[in-house]
């Protein structure tokens, strides 16, 4: 059982609002005082730069960075140098869709879905255009899943990737990735997971996927912003080309050619991201602390206590009832997402209105947009309670209006 | 609620449920907006002559203040002078951002929205519409 209340306290927002209700986490989660207290060291007692200074501080400094660098490859269960820092996960995905795009020809195929972010499938839909490369849509069920079944039927000899999201933003639908990948790489193919929505919620084995690529963001883990992190394959990785050439990332320069460091700092040029690495690292072990039972069985709790009492109220549509996290996605009938969003505003409820940067999906559900509410740790049944009475007012409010249905 | 019943006022419902010059004529200019995080999406059609504005419409769709207001424009902007025009538009983005205001009066219907000030996340719904005719007449501006 997690201890809430106490979880709460460790959450320094809360000591400004006690009354917020966050619901917000897909979006970003809240910070913890520990991970904020972590950057803070770094800036006070070792604030220099790494991997350049011939002195203690800057060893010092080096050092915790490195550390984060395999807490973060520990904890997906990867190797030190598997792990490159990016900007964020969008970063970490284009990224690899640029690098890899050397093995990549005119016909090759690029299977993904429509439950994508943006940052996921925008870059394939770019490359493909400009290489005359195909981009392929595995049919999701009625329900809105990708189905293995389906999967294969998409396959053909010129398949070569498979983009696609752990779990979806909107839908919070886990995809059967492991066994996709199994069958992706009976085709040779390579698979790229996007685990912006995953890595908060679940653990992650990326030995056990066997996945060649997995990226991920730290701000929806509980770190700093700034900060995402590209997995890739070893083997793989060494065949890629950096994109940035500066500082840092090469180990002999000449007047007309440059020696590229081995990975993973080849791919990391000038002055990273110090702080928000080292603050990763100390969300990393937060998670860990708490552990994925205990995180898994809250948000179990909540979203099945949510999801029943919004299924109770008449004038609300649930897209995912069977969700798989603590993510609901909703609207209220006839009322457009932003019209509600501000009731939920006026209560000091976060939430989420619009297509969450996934418009494949807000498309294939037919709706302008959702209202979508997402659970993390440091929710209560209190914050659904509250959460719930507000839907109920919104029924009620528009109800008093003969609002255009079509709308 | 207080807030909330004064920023869906029944005008403002009124205007979403049953939008005045809906639909485009094809007279006159035509400036196509869109409000990407969510989804609002407005085009407005105005024509000028003889410096008179002499009738506004508008097509898309968005959220009640966003569709509601184009409809309440397009009411107030219809046989106005462009300079007067202007004049209300200018007022309308003040009252919108919670400034102070001279004249209310010229704004007619469009008062209404005074309550989006209390609202900072629906201001861009409130005035895409407006942003969008203030366009049409800047560019009859430039040409003169």
């Amino acid at each position: 059982m997690l201890d809430i209340k106490n979880i709460r306290k460790m959450f320094p927002i809360y000591h400004k609002y006690p009354d917020l209700v966050y619901l917000d986490s897909g979006a970003t989660s809240l910070k913890p005082q520990c991970v904020l207290d972590k950057m803070n060291e770094y800036y006070t007692e070792y604030g220099v730069n790494i991997h350049r200074g011939v002195y203690r501080l800057s060893y010092q400094a080096t050092d915790e960075y490195d550390k984060a660098r395999q807490k973060v490859a520990d904890f997906i269960n990867a190797d030190f140098e598997e792990i490159v820092f990016t900007k964020n996960v969008t970063d970490a995905l284009n990224k690899i869709c640029q690098m890899y795009q050397k093995f990549l020809h005119k016909d090759d195929e690029i299977i993904t879905c429509e439950l994508e972010h943006h940052s996921s499938v925008l870059p394939w839909m770019i490359a493909t255009k400009e290489k005359d490369m195909k981009l392929v849509y595995i049919p999701l069920n009625d329900e809105g899943r990708v189905t293995i079944e389906n999967f294969k039927k998409t396959i053909t000899n010129n398949s070569k990737a498979l983009v696609i999201t752990y779990v979806s933003n909107v839908m919070g639908y886990i995809t059967p990735i492991e066994e996709m990948i199994k069958i992706a790489h009976e085709h040779n193919m390579i698979v790229i997971v996007d685990a912006a929505q995953a890595i908060q919620h679940l653990p992650i084995d990326v030995k056990k996927l066997d996945c060649d690529f997995l990226a991920f963001s730290s701000h929806k883990m509980m770190g700093p912003t700034g900060i995402g992190v590209l997995y890739g394959k070893k083997k793989i990785l060494k065949k890629l080309d950096p994109i940035d050439y500066g500082g840092d990332m090469n180990e002999e320069v000449d007047l007309y050619h440059v020696d590229v460091k081995d990975i993973p700092f080849r791919f990391e040029a000038g002055t990273p991201m110090i702080a928000e690495a080292i603050g990763l690292g100390r969300a990393i072990d937060f998670i860990k602390s708490i552990g994925f039972d205990a995180i898994m069985k809250h948000e179990q709790e909540l979203l099945h206590y949510a999801m029943d009492k919004l299924s109770q109220i008449k004038g609300v549509t649930i897209y995912n009832k069977t969700s798989d996290v603590g993510i609901i996605s909703f609207n209220v009938d006839g009322v457009h997402p932003h019209d509600a969003a501000s009731f939920f505003d006026e209560a000091n409820i976060c939430l989420r209105a619009g297509h969450h940067c996934a418009q494949l999906i807000t498309k294939w559900l037919h709706c302008i947009g959702t209202l979508r509410a997402t659970f993390y740790i440091y929710n209560t049944k209190e914050d659904v309670d509250k959460f719930i009475k507000v839907v109920k007012e919104v029924v009620e409010f528009f109800h008093q209006f003969e609002v255009n249905k079509n709308e | 609620m207080n807030n909330m019943q004064n920023l869906y006022r029944q005008v403002i419902m009124d205007h979403y449920s049953h939008p005045r010059n809906k639909g485009l004529t094809g007279n006159g200019k035509q400036n196509h907006l869109r409000n990407p995080s969510c989804g609002d999406d407005i085009t407005v059609e105005a024509e000028i002559e003889n410096g008179i504005v002499k009738h506004v419409h508008h097509d898309g769709h968005g959220c009640s203040i966003c569709c509601s207001s184009a409809s309440v424009m397009s009411e107030i902007l219809t046989g106005k002078t462009v300079e007067e025009a202007k004049e209300i538009i200018k007022t309308y983005f003040q009252m919108i951002k919670g400034e102070n205001i001279e004249d209310e009066d010229i704004l007619e219907e469009a008062l209404v929205y005074q309550g989006v000030a209390q609202f900072p996340a629906r201001t861009k719904c409130a005035t895409i519409a407006w942003k969008a005719v203030e366009d049409l007449l800047g560019e009859k501006d430039e040409e003169e």
